[in-house]
Order: C-alpha cells, then structure tokens, then sequence
C-alpha cells in the first residue's frame, strides 16, 4: 500500500527543482477537455502526455495543460503546441501512440508531425 | 460516452468551472445498484438552470446554445432502468446522483475511473478531490488535502511523480478489492 510518508519523500527531494523550475517552462502542449473532447477519447491522450513528457525527461521545460471545448467537435482529441518562440501547431484526432511520437519528434526533437495536424486534414 | 468514468470526468469538470474548492466523488455499489454522487461547493444553480439543465439545448455556455454532459449521464442512467437526480442551491454548491442497474444489458461499463481521478488532479491541482469508491466493506479512496498536507505547499500536486503516486495508490487498493 502506497503511504503518505512517501510523498514527504517526494516533496524533500523535489522542492528546490519545483521551486527552480518557476517561469521557466517554455513549452505548453494543451488538451481539450470538454464534453466533445472526453467522449473522443481525449482522457487516455492526456494521460499519455503527462508520462511521456515525464518519461522522456522533459518536465522541467514542458507543461501539460487541460482547455475547454476548441470549437471544432469533429476533430476531437485535440491538442495545441504552443512554444514561446513559435506558431501554435494544431494537432487532431490524437491517440496516445501519437502522443509518443509528437514528445519525441516536435517537443524533444523540434520538428512538428506536419501529418498529424489540422493543416494537413483540411488540404 | 463508453465509460461511466468518462461521464464523471466530464461533470466534475462541471464543479470545478462552477468554482469549486472541494469535489468529492462517491461511488456505492450494492448487489446489482451503483449509485455515483458528485457533490462540490461550487456556484449552484438557479431553479430556473436546475430545471432546465438535463435539456440538451441548455447550457452555461455563451459561446453555443448546447450543452450535452449532464443529458449524456442521464440518458446513461434511465437506459439501465435507472435514474439522475440533481440537487443545486446558489451560493452553496450542487450534488448529483445517478443510479445504475449494472444487471442490465445497456449499462455502460465503469471504465478507468483512476484514470478519470488522476486527469482531474492534473488539471485541477489546486482545488481539492475525495474519491471513494466502495463495494461492501471495501473501497478504494484518494484524498488530496492528506496529499496535500504531506507536501507542505512545496511541490503541487500535477507534479509527475506525484500523479504517479496517486495512481499507484488507487490501483493497489482496486487490486485489494478484486
């Protein structure tokens, strides 16, 4: 059974990166989270960028934040990217498994999955 | 919706855009009945919103006319020979109680209700959640003002390694309860 004196153990060892890490985050990947969103599938994508933004040892830059209806239904699960220095890239009807790839290949690795986003579905 | 979990994750999302400070979330099941209760302190509602909220064409929104989460839960409740009951006072807070036959044919399954638990904390690490999920002399439970006052203000609660905590949490005592 997991026990409270474990989270005393990690908030010791992380406070001073916690309280380092304030501003620093330059990176925002949002999901949407409304009616529209759950109902496509947009928990498990949430979930699946909170660990692999984690796993890939990304925590200290990137932060994952949840947003109401986007307005565009139909393409739920969507997911915004936005990098202080950068134009916002739309990614939409997300999966976990493209939750993988957008961490490795456009947040660690700088280039956006052109594929994937609203511009391509709507050529 | 195909999980019930994901029907809670989308009303909870309710309270906390009505201000709450406290959510808390109760599941009781009883031979074939589960009862799910989400209570929070938000705004409430007006007699007029209360007696129009189960309406698809009504909604809180301003930008659209439609709001479908709380007719969705309900139609998930009445098509397993169930019922959703709403109670709400300005000012105070709103409560909703749906009940479920589980025997039934149409009832939609659970789900990953930790899961439900853990992306509400995350997105809402501010605000407080007591979840209990009990079955018998059993349960399940996470409450993050404990979680909370373990960390002493010094590390939020969507920290990573904190959410992994909490889900660690809840699946050992699932697994305790199966």
């Amino acid at each position: 059974m997991k026990s409270l004196e474990e989270l005393k153990q990690i908030r010791e060892r992380m406070k001073d990166k916690v309280a380092l890490r304030e501003g620093a985050n330059d990176t925002r990947i949002v999901v949407g989270m409304a009616t529209c969103g759950i109902a496509a599938g947009a928990r498990p994508v949430l979930n699946a960028f909170v660990e692999q933004v984690n796993s890939q040892g990304l925590a200290e830059s990137v932060t994952v934040t949840q947003t109401g209806c986007i307005g565009m239904c139909r393409y739920e699960p969507i997911v915004e990217v936005f990098q202080s220095d950068k134009e916002r890239v739309t990614y939409i009807k997300v999966t976990p498994e493209m939750a993988e790839r957008i961490v490795r290949e456009h947040i660690k690795g700088g280039r956006p999955i052109v594929e994937y986003t609203i511009g391509a579905a709507e050529k | 919706m195909k999980e019930l979990s994901l029907n809670i994750l989308d009303i909870a999302q309710n309270s906390i855009k009505a201000g709450a400070s406290l959510v808390d979330i109760r599941l009781n099941e009883s031979g074939d009945l589960l009862q799910i209760e989400i209570e929070d302190d938000g705004c409430g509602m007006s007699e007029e919103l209360l007696r129009r909220v189960t309406d698809p064409f009504s909604t809180s929104r301003t930008t659209r006319k439609v709001g479908m989460g709380l007719p969705l839960f309900k139609l998930a409740a009445e098509q397993t020979g169930g019922r959703l009951d709403i109670a709400s006072t300005e000012g105070k807070g709103t409560l909703v109680r749906a009940v479920f036959n589980r025997g039934h044919i149409d009832c939609a399954p659970l789900g990953d209700i930790v899961g439900t638990i853990i992306a509400l904390v995350q997105g809402s690490p501010d605000i407080d959640f007591v979840f209990r999920h009990s079955r018998g002399d059993k349960a399940a439970e996470l409450d993050t003002r404990l979680m909370r006052e373990a960390l002493g203000g010094e590390v939020p609660l969507n920290e990573p390694d904190v959410l992994t905590w909490a889900k660690e949490s809840l699946m050992d005592q699932y697994y305790n309860m199966s």
